[in-house]
């Protein structure tokens, strides 16, 4: 097998990292990772963030981000060394020979120009075909990857089209120099389930019939299972494993490949339905300020005592709103809410010390949910002084409780955020908000940026300190596998409006209405086959198109 | 605590240097501040090292006492306009709604005409004095202050961490200091060089127009007033003054620049 496409050697990138307070130091990236690539195979890379994934796909191009440097080893693309090409050989390459899907569209395209001008703009640059063959071109590409208006869409912006339009359009572009590589880096992580199992069909289809060869980078294995041929399994730089896809789903060999496969598998039985609720939302109806739009109609629902309601819906659905609302930065329009048997005054600034108290949120994004400039002792110490007063030793001494019981122990009470991983962060800002001895938490999206292993870490914590602490749970979340693992009831949100509720059995067990059939069906399921099975009996278009 | 980069040591050792001579210009000053001591235009020499002035007043007497009031000037009006201008930049971003409309629309009134006529204007009016001016420049100055700070507040008030403080209850005094000041003190500090060298400049331009300090006290911007015949004859004392403004300009920033650098690094490091 001579005619390898891609094939890489023994690479070692590295990088000068500047950690905060100590002098730079030199860390290795990616170390001692070799793989090839045929024509028109599809190789996933897999691992958690930091596993030298991205760096790997980019250095398909001969390309390291800021900083970055490759030190060793070769990369042979179509029979030659393109580390020892000159800047003019590279440009010739890239957005040619190899192209690249981005992450996230929207920060990738340029918001001042029609899609049709970037779409083809590499292609006319390169010289390969006039304009108008490029944007014949770009047409098909369009039709090809189901885009709705394919002759008229290229005349927009980009913020006339949705997110799942985009990345489609995103792939088009990558598609429409036929490339001989194209690298997906995380081509769908940021969109909506519903949404994403489209965008997912749609660059499977595109890979079959263009005959291009794909590195597809991603951290979910159930998507890649999907899509690619082979895979690669990475962490901290170093290969884990490597095998076909079959084998690695099926049979994984090594510990780390079989704890990525069997994720999110906590079982969480559903609590019996007999405690009082310690929150009623009653008909709540709420707009922003100055808009005509309900983001919430009539919603209600109800979370008993030492429970966990998990709220689902896509982005937009209003299922954060409903967080905002309860809190009281949001007064709604209409409509109760009832805590522990009070009602709570709708707008923040009528709550009592005590309402706040009883209610605590933990948010999706850790590093800006806490302040960098104060350590982690002061930012679990504020609660503690401001509701009960506590200074000196005695604060000291609870925040190393609080502390111990999220698992981080002794020699973090002062250090700064910085200077946590991202599911350090996460836990200290549970231990902040476990600090004010709430009733209910408000967790919104709270594991959807970490990794899945870390993410699983943090629900078994959440689902512990619930038993301990008998504290309910309002769980915002679009990743209805997490649902399954911790929640006890569930409301489905839908344009606002709440499409099902009841307790987690009923949610989740037949008949579906239309739109939970569409959320259910849409997780991706780490088996062979799924995505044609699920593409072919669907009963509903996904909102985001 | 890392190496001390060399523009920062030769911003230090100038703004070190300035800074001590003016407090304690009363001992260092060979002669008095308004004490006639020679022929007008003196050159160079061992008694007085920089000349005399246009009336033999000893010129490096002069230039040191002048530089104790205008660098006391420059730095009290720039504290009295970073007080009020982030306090102020803060509390619209944070309260917002008609207060910060009603603060901002009123600065962007004020910055709507040139400072140095509103200053002229004022003092023309006002009894000359160096409170006067303090005041007049701080308040003139502390609405570029207030754009800035309400720009980088606005910034951190949509921030997860500052919600978290407001659903916990906390006070908009507690907001403004602990949670958005220290996270927007690296441009501020930045700024603050910048301000206190405009300040400088201010005062001196205000004074050789002939309404800032007033003689016979002596000030930077004074002494250029008072000898600026003598350049038309070839002679440099009212360009002693000049350079002592710039240097002053120059290393005050090195140092800023650097104090920007170091608290930053914070966040993830620079320099």
């Amino acid at each position: 097998m001579s005619d390898a496409l891609l094939e890489i050697k023994r690479l070692r990138i590295e990088a000068t990292s500047y950690p905060p307070g100590e002098k730079p130091r030199r860390v290795t990236l990616v170390d001692d990772v070799s793989l090839r690539l045929e024509k028109g195979k599809v190789l996933g890379l897999i691992g958690e963030s930091g596993a030298g994934k991205s760096t790997i796909g980019l250095t398909s191009m001969a390309y390291g981000r800021g900083g970055v440097q490759i030190t060793g080893g070769e990369i042979w693309l179509k029979g030659r060394d393109i580390l020892k090409g000159d800047a003019a050989g590279l440009r010739a390459l890239r957005g040619r020979e190899v192209t690249y899907v981005a992450q996230s569209a929207a920060a990738a395209f340029n918001p001042a120009k029609q899609l049709m001008e970037q779409v083809v703009e590499a292609t006319v640059k390169h010289g390969l075909c006039s304009r108008a063959e490029a944007e014949a071109r770009a047409v098909v590409m369009f039709r090809k990857l189901g885009l709705p208006n394919p002759e008229t869409i290229g005349q927009r912006f980009p913020h006339q089209v949705s997110g799942g339009q985009l990345q489609r359009v995103m792939t088009a572009m990558a598609l429409c120099s036929k490339p001989d590589l194209v690298v997906f880096d995380e081509p769908t992580t940021a969109l909506d389930v519903t949404t994403q199992i489209e965008v997912l069909a749609a660059i499977k289809e595109a890979i079959a019939e263009t005959g291009v060869a794909a590195l597809y980078i991603t951290h979910d294995l159930a998507v890649v299972a999907q899509v690619a041929d082979h895979i690669m399994v990475l962490r901290h730089g170093k290969l884990v494993e490597y095998g076909t896809t079959k084998q690695i789903i099926e049979a994984p060999a090594q510990d780390y490949t079989r704890a990525l496969v069997s994720v999110r598998s906590i079982e969480h039985v559903e609590k019996s339905d007999g405690a009082a609720p310690v929150l009623s939302v009653a008909g709540i109806t709420a707009r922003y300020r100055g808009t005509k739009l309900d983001v919430l109609s009539d919603v209600t629902v109800d979370l008993p005592a030492g429970q966990t309601l998990a709220v689902v819906g896509e982005s937009g659905s209003g299922k954060s709103t409903l967080a905002r609302v309860i809190t009281g930065l949001l007064p709604p329009s209409a409509g109760r809410i009832t805590f522990a048997g009070r009602q709570m005054p709708p707008a923040l600034a009528d709550r009592s010390k005590d309402d706040l108290r009883e209610v605590q949120m933990i948010y999706q994004m850790a590093d800006v949910a806490m302040n960098p400039r104060q350590t982690v002792g002061t930012i679990i110490g504020r609660p503690l002084q401001f509701y009960f007063g506590l200074t000196g030793e005695a604060k000291r001494i609870r925040v190393q409780e609080l502390l111990d019981q999220i698992e981080m122990g002794k020699g973090y009470i002062d250090r700064y955020p910085a200077e946590l991983s991202g599911g350090q962060k996460q836990r200290v800002c549970i231990a902040r908000s476990l600090a004010a001895k709430p009733r209910l938490i408000i967790c919104d999206e709270v594991t959807s940026a970490l990794d899945p292993l870390v993410a699983d870490g943090i629900l078994k914590l959440l689902l512990d300190l619930q038993a301990k602490e008998g504290v309910a749970y309002l769980f915002i979340t679009h990743d209805l596998a997490t649902v399954r693992a911790i929640a006890d009831r569930i409301a489905v949100m839908f344009k606002g409006k709440v499409a099902r509720y009841g307790t987690k059995t009923d949610v989740l067990s037949p008949p579906f209405d239309d739109y939970t059939d569409l959320l259910l069906s849409s997780v991706p399921e780490m088996k062979l086959g799924w995505l044609e099975n699920v593409i072919a009996n669907r009963k509903m278009e996904s909102a985001g198109n | 605590m890392t190496r001390i980069p060399l523009a920062a040591m030769i911003g230090l050792f100038f703004t070190g240097a300035y800074f001590l001579s003016a407090i304690f210009a009363g001992v260092i000053a060979p002669y008095g501040m308004a004490e006639v001591v020679g022929d007008s235009w003196e050159p160079w020499s061992a008694t007085h090292w920089l000349g005399t002035d246009t009336i033999g007043r000893d010129l490096l007497s002069r230039m040191i006492w002048g530089g104790q009031t205008t660098i006391f000037v420059a730095a009290a009006a720039t504290a009295l306009s970073f007080i009020t201008g982030s306090v102020l930049g803060f509390t619209a971003a944070v309260l917002g709604g008609w207060i910060d409309q009603m603060l901002s629309r009123t600065v962007d009134m004020f910055m709507s005409i040139p400072s140095l006529i509103s200053a002229l204007l004022i003092l023309s009016v006002l009894p000359s004095s160096l409170i006067t001016l303090v005041v007049v420049i701080g308040l003139l100055d502390c609405t570029r202050v207030f754009r800035l700070s309400r720009a980088v507040a606005v910034d951190i008030t949509v921030m997860d961490y500052v919600e978290a403080a407001r659903l916990r209850g906390e006070g908009t005094a507690w907001i403004i200091f602990r949670e958005i000041l220290p996270n927007a003190l690296s441009p501020l500090v930045a700024e603050m060089g910048l301000r206190f060298i405009f300040a400088v400049l201010f005062i001196s331009t205000l004074s050789f127009l002939g309404l800032g300090i007033q003689p016979p006290m002596a000030d930077w911007g004074g002494i250029v007033k008072e000898n600026k015949e003598g350049i038309v004859y070839g002679i440099p004392a009212a360009l002693v003054p000049a350079v002592a403004i710039a240097t002053l300009a120059i290393s005050v920033n090195l140092v800023a620049d650097w104090i920007l650098n170091r608290t930053s690094s914070l966040k993830g490091g620079r320099g």
